[in-house]
């Protein structure tokens, strides 16, 4: 067992994806010599090569273009986009291609990559470099979306991510990246895709949340049960495919739920949640279900972006709607 | 129909007319008055200055990550300076050195640095876009702002910055083709100072220069040593002369070299090696400038100091504007401005919600 930070953990995953399978390779901006701009691949290169840890040209289109090529001629690529917001010079390769190609091909060919790109507001950042945009990728048919809310998932998720048959965007919550270690076990610990974990059990509320709206989303339940109140907390850990059974059992036991995310309000992944608790477990609501989120406005620049992140008291505050009703 | 060489026509300049030691090609020095020759070297002085103050101020926490401009102030100035006032200047994230010959304020600059919005607001009609973070995205709206100059009957034009890296962008091929096709007046300004991050030049393309690039898309491009000024503006005076004169875009290509980090989030000392550093100092495009206004009589040691000493005035001045504005700042919360034209109800509403403490979402209780 080691004591690790998400940046560590990511990095251990890697390399053990690296040693597995010689057809894993890391390809994107600054991986290589620099060890990526968060040290996520550092000493890769040393140990695995510079054929194996790329450092590429300055192009998203290109590092995903490419990757995908890659993937299809039977490599098992993992680009890495510096930051979420840089994603956009790229985004017609998994729109166009790899979100589409077992399909276009009839199951000819596959692109078994995994996209790793930071995203999230928190840590005073310039402009681009805070945004939640995980549904404009949830909502391509064909891509999965997972999201990491600790260096100990972050770590089993990536290798269920690198080793699944088809493209996954793994976005990884920079503003946990370094902000507390986990124990992680020596022995590899594999996720499974596709599959939410019920973090604290309760019956009064159900509270979903992802990412790094994780911590938040615990301190308000704990501040929850100070007043008595048990709140259950899913972590999604995968937003597409979403684990529903979890959710909608949770739900039906406490009737009811608040949806957390940092992505802005209108059409966020908590629109979808809420769409389906109502489908459900309408039978079972006490209360229209809850969202705590972003507003929809561009994160402001770093001296006001906490205003703009959902905090504890904005949590407790949905919550509190949502018990009262 | 044998096989046979092609004979397009195709050169590439390179052009140097100051040398490290201060010495110039009198034959090739540009007609400049003292009086711009001056304002040149004090905009170079002061964005070295203010690069100082700013990793001071970053070091202690009072403003976030900037990129320093330090090494490549001859070839911001060398090249800005060939514009008209009316003409636009389309700039990346590290034209301070150019952002100060436009007269951009540097307590605005300052108050970006702190991470307050309010520090992007554009003078009125300065003829310039905000800084723009994504690589590579802005040369094709310098060519449409061009264009659009052109449609509208205007005589100004497009001068657009970026780095070395951003010619491995997809928005370079086409920001260079579509000037090329629609005639667009704009001059591509490509700071090649070695490094994008970590990757050095080498890294990013085969082309043995980036300059060359342009012959692909059929328009001009030179190269030029981008710690000399002259060589700098002569280069982009022609360019400037071409775009307004014919519609044609130039790239110049300004070798030159990034003394700093890449940000202040960045350890160069990850990827480069102390006496490459050493070796560009002795290029240092401020101190060749000055030995040549020296040697011309228009600059001494006192002139030196006392615009050190005024320099530094402007830049703790910017920095109490900067600091007391923060203050002003500080509690308020204007998220939801200059999302549109008018705020649309939606927006009004989780406006009002989050003014009481409220999330933005949630149902109404009447
Ligand atoms: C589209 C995009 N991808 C990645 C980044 C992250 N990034 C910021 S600056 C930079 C390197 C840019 O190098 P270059 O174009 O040579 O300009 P320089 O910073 O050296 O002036 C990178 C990769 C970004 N800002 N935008």
């Amino acid at each position: 067992m080691a004591e690790l930070t998400m940046v560590e953990a990511i990095n251990l995953a890697l390399r053990e994806e690296m040693q597995r399978d010689e057809r894993v390779v890391l390809l994107g901006e600054d991986v290589g010599v620099d060890g990526g701009i968060f040290r996520v691949t550092k000493d890769l290169i040393e140990e695995f090569g510079e054929a194996r840890v790329m450092d590429t040209p300055l192009a998203e289109s290109g590092i995903l273009g490419f990757a995908i090529g890659m993937a299809m001629r039977g490599m098992i690529p993992v680009p890495e986009l510096q930051f979420s917001g840089f994603a956009y010079e790229g985004f017609h390769q998994l729109e166009s291609h790899a979100s589409r190609m077992r399909w276009r091909s009839q199951g000819g060919l596959s692109v078994p990559m995994t996209v790793r790109m930071p995203y999230g507001a928190g840590v005073r950042a310039l402009e681009h470099h805070s945004e939640s945009r995980e549904v404009f990728y949830a909502h391509m048919p064909g891509l999965k979306i997972v999201v990491p809310s600790g260096p100990r998932n972050a770590r089993s998720l990536l290798l269920a991510a690198i080793r699944d048959p088809d493209p996954v965007v793994f976005f990884e919550p920079k503003a946990s990246y370094r902000a507390f270690r986990e124990e992680v076990p020596d022995d590899e610990e594999i996720a499974e895709i596709g599959k939410a974990v019920t973090v604290r059990e309760g019956g009064d509320i159900t509270i979903v949340a992802y990412g790094a709206m994780l911590p938040r989303t615990i301190e308000a339940a704990e501040a929850l049960a100070k007043d008595s109140v048990s709140a259950e907390v899913i972590d999604l850990l995968t937003i597409s495919p979403l684990d529903w059974p979890t959710v909608t059992a949770s739900v039906r036991k406490t009737g009811r739920c608040v949806v957390v995310h940092e992505a802005p309000l209108s059409y966020g992944p908590g629109a979808e949640i809420v769409a389906r608790v109502m489908e459900d477990s309408f039978l079972s609501l006490e209360a229209p279900v809850g969202r705590v989120a972003g507003p929809d406005v561009h994160v402001p620049y770093f001296a006001r972006e906490q205003r703009y992140l959902p905090d504890c008291a904005r949590i407790l505050g949905v919550c509190k709607s949502v018990l009262d009703y | 129909m044998p096989r046979k060489t092609l004979d397009l026509g195709l050169e590439i300049e390179h052009l140097s007319i100051l040398d490290p030691s201060g010495e110039a090609d009198n034959e090739l020095v540009p007609q400049i008055p003292d009086d711009m020759l001056l304002r040149g070297y004090r905009t170079m002085i002061k964005a070295r200055r203010f690069d100082e103050r700013r990793l001071k101020l970053q070091r202690s926490g009072r403003i976030g990550t900037f990129a320093p401009v330090t090494g490549q102030e001859a070839a911001q100035v060398g090249t800005i300076a060939a514009l008209a006032e009316n003409d636009w200047f389309v700039p990346s994230y590290r034209e301070t050195a150019a952002h100060f010959w436009r007269d951009t304020d540097p307590a605005d600059m300052l108050l970006y640095d702190a991470g307050y919005n309010e520090g992007g607001k554009l003078a009125e009609d300065g003829r310039l876009t905000p800084l723009s973070v994504p690589v590579g995205t802005q040369m094709l709206q310098a060519a449409g702002i061009a264009h659009a100059a052109r449609m509208l009957g205007a005589d100004d034009i497009a001068m657009t910055y970026f780095g070395d890296g951003a010619t491995s962008q997809g928005d370079f091929h086409e920001a260079m083709n579509f000037a090329g096709v629609f005639d667009c007046p704009v001059v591509f300004v490509c700071q090649n100072n070695q490094y994008a991050i970590s990757v050095p030049r080498a890294r990013q393309t085969r082309s043995e220069t980036l300059a060359q690039k342009a012959v692909a898309y059929g328009v001009p491009g030179i190269q030029v040593d981008g710690n000399d000024i002259f060589a700098c503006y002569v280069a982009a005076h022609e360019a400037v002369e071409r775009a307004r004169d014919t519609g044609t875009p130039t790239l110049i290509e300004c070798v030159t070299y990034r003394m700093e980090m890449h940000t202040t989030a960045d350890d160069p000392t990850r990827y480069r090696e102390d006496d490459e550093v050493d070796k560009w100092r002795k290029r240092d495009p401020i101190e060749r400038f000055g030995k040549w206004l020296k040697g011309r009589d228009l600059l001494d040691d006192d002139a030196i100091a006392t615009m050190e000493d005024e320099i530094k005035d402007e830049i703790e001045t910017a920095w109490q504007t900067a600091s007391d504005r923060i203050e002003e700042l500080k509690d308020t919360d204007p998220m939801f401005a200059h999302i549109y034209a008018e705020e649309t109800p939606e927006l009004a509403r989780q406006r009002k919600r989050m003014e009481q403490g409220q999330n933005p979402g949630g149902w109404s209780d009447g």
